[in-house]
């Protein structure tokens, strides 16, 4: 079954009407292929003035659409050979985040992402993408096994951020992703970042220290949820589309302010229109940003990354 | 002492009322008990009855800690721009203007470096009163320096935290980079091996929590200090259950491992001293070294 969101609308509507006048054609062995190839050429118009026009509001309806692909959809589809490896050796393993070594065309990588659930009953194992601190624990458990043997590490992002809850807190999220932060920021082996749908907080920044961080087209990264931001500062969370505007939290915003490095071209109407087109541009550009990362040695990939780092922020001095 | 002044007030009411005639009296915030404010400032604004710990300012801080005189301001003028030209109810440009106004600050943190006790360090302290302490591109910018400063020194570094907001929203996706920024200092400044004390104070939350502020050598709080990820309220709405009592204060994080002790504000001076003492400069250089 489709799911539309509300501007799909009159895509839809004009989907609906060439499948109508299909049934007719079949059924009245009538011809009306030339009606139907001009309504045709009209939908892909349509489609493309839709979306090559959305909001940032409308960006988040649809990178939170529930047939979104997610990290499990692309490592299945872009590598080989997953082996999963669970646990943080300590207390749990949290399914809100996975992780493992792959082959990425041949070469073996460590991959390490947040994983949402498509239906109710996924939701509550993966507990929506939103990770408790054992899931950081073994993300970089998994990532320092990947700098220990030399394998370049990818990260997926997908949290809505990490899990507010009584347990999160006692065993120390705000800790767990400041190790994050520190450890990914000087692991020598080539780390690339990629936002496939939600970049919520220091959740997302907790698997996303990279030494190029890459965006889907319709992927948000964002320091607050609109929804939140809203209710701090507009004291309603119904002013969430104008909170989304304001924080420039869309791949093309943040392109443009030079906090991240590409974003990734997405099918038409976006990446859950099309697996396997989504998840071969992201192959491409995984293995482009891979293969330059891998001619610079270990030290000077942390130097960059430092200054990369170091770099980001606007201030001024008098 | 002035015990024998007598306190130029006049009680219109009973004492319980909400609005106090202000700079007398302060009212806790954690047991409701009312407190002559002479009382307060002698006891270095903790509460005689409940212990409880009120916020300072970060000017306030550093004068209470370092030896008088010692400290030198890093950055002093270093302020926030509006990289995003953010579009909210009020502009950032005007927000940035009303914080300076009530707090007499020009950003939410003070850095530099001075002496306590004798013990030359680099200290960074957030002041929660501009913006709930809160982390954009300046507090990012001024610790790290404050940071690469205690590495081109080679001093201890001692951060105190007062950050309730933890992100600056205004700033975006610069002030969530900032996370990253310090952290990665603070990996540096570990590498160097050169001693980190962080001092987490009322309140500690968020971005700042989830960033150098939990990577100290040592993890030190003040007593009853809110420390934590996510706000209390944000928890409370995402699984719709009261909190247990004592939540997120400094007691409970000392409980559950995650801080390694708590000091009361009367010893701090000293007991900061004493543990700088032992860290200050590698024992046993022979061991450390990694042969030539
Ligand atoms: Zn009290």
């Amino acid at each position: 079954m489709s799911i539309y969101l509300e501007f799909e609308k009159p895509i839809v509507e004009l989907e609906r009407k060439i499948e109508e006048l299909e049934k007719f054609t079949d059924s009245e062995e009538m011809n009306l292929a030339g009606e139907i190839g001009e309504l045709r050429k009209k939908a892909e118009k349509l489609k493309k003035e839709i979306f090559s026009n959305l909001t940032p509001w409308q960006r988040i309806k649809l990178v939170r659409h529930p047939h979104r692909p997610y990290t499990l959809d692309y490592i299945n589809l872009t590598m080989d050979d997953f082996q999963e490896l669970h646990g943080d050796r300590s207390f749990s393993d949290d399914k809100a985040i996975v992780g493992g070594m792959a082959k990425l065309d041949g070469r073996p990588i460590v991959v390490v992402g947040h994983q949402k659930g498509r239906d109710t009953k996924e939701n509550l194992k993966r507990n929506f993408g939103m990770p408790h601190p054992e899931g950081y624990r073994k993300s970089l458990r998994i990532m320092e096994l990947g700098e220990k043997f030399g394998l370049p590490i990818i990260t997926f992002i997908d949290t809505p951020g990490a899990y507010p809850g009584i347990g999160a807190e006692e065993r120390g999220q705000a800790g767990a992703i400041a190790e994050n932060l520190r450890e990914m920021s000087h692991l020598k082996v080539p780390l690339v970042s990629l936002v496939i749908g939600e970049g919520g907080s220091g959740g997302a920044l907790g698997l996303g220290v990279g030494d190029r961080i890459l965006m889907l087209e319709n992927a948000v990264y964002s320091v607050i949820s609109p929804e939140g931001c809203a209710a701090i500062l507009w004291k309603e969370r119904s002013k969430a589309p104008e909170a989304a505007k304001a924080l420039n939290l869309t791949a093309q915003n943040l392109l443009g302010l030079e906090i991240i490095d590409e974003v990734i071209p997405e099918p038409l109407g976006g990446a859950h229109r099309n697996y396997e087109e989504s998840a071969s541009n992201i192959k491409k550009s995984l293995k482009r940003n891979l293969e330059e990362l891998t001619k610079l040695s270990g030290r000077e990939l942390v130097e960059r990354r430092y200054n990369k780092y170091r770099k980001m922020g606007k201030f001024l001095e008098s | 002492m002035v015990w024998f002044r007598k306190p130029k007030y006049t009680v219109a009411g009973s004492p319980s009322r909400k609005e106090m005639p202000s700079g007398l009296w302060t009212r806790c915030r954690d047991c409701g008990e009312i407190i002559y404010n002479k009382e307060l400032e002698e006891n270095l604004k903790v509460c005689p009855k409940c212990d409880y710990h009120f916020r300072i300012g970060a000017r306030e801080r550093i004068s209470f800690l370092l030896d008088e005189g010692s400290f030198q301001e890093y950055d002093r003028n270093m302020s926030s721009v509006d990289p995003l030209k953010f579009q909210g109810v009020i502009s950032y440009e005007e927000k940035l203007r009303e914080e300076q106004k009530k707090t007499g600050l020009i950003e939410a943190v003070i850095t530099g470096e001075g002496y306590l006790q004798g013990h030359h360090l680099i200290v960074a302290v957030t002041d929660a009163n501009f913006i709930m302490g809160s982390m954009g591109s300046v507090v990012g910018e001024k610790i790290t320096r404050a940071i690469e400063q205690a590495i081109e020194k080679r001093l201890p570094f001692l951060s105190i935290s007062g950050s309730g907001g933890g992100a600056r929203m205004y700033e975006g996706m610069f002030s969530l980079m900032q996370m990253a920024k310090t952290c990665a200092a603070i990996a540096k400044l570990a590498e160097e091996r050169l001693f980190f004390i962080s001092l987490l104070t009322d309140p500690t939350m968020g971005g700042v929590a989830a960033s150098y502020a939990s990577l100290g050598d040592i993890i030190i709080a003040e007593p009853k200090a809110l420390i934590g990820f996510a706000g209390p309220r944000v928890i409370k709405e995402t699984i719709r259950e009261s909190l247990p009592n004592g939540f997120q204060r400094a007691e409970f994080l000392l409980k559950h491992g995650l801080i390694d002790m708590i000091i009361p504000r009367k010893d701090l001076k000293e007991r900061l001293a004493t543990i700088i003492s032992f860290l200050e400069k590698p024992s046993l250089e022979t061991c450390l070294s990694e042969g030539d």
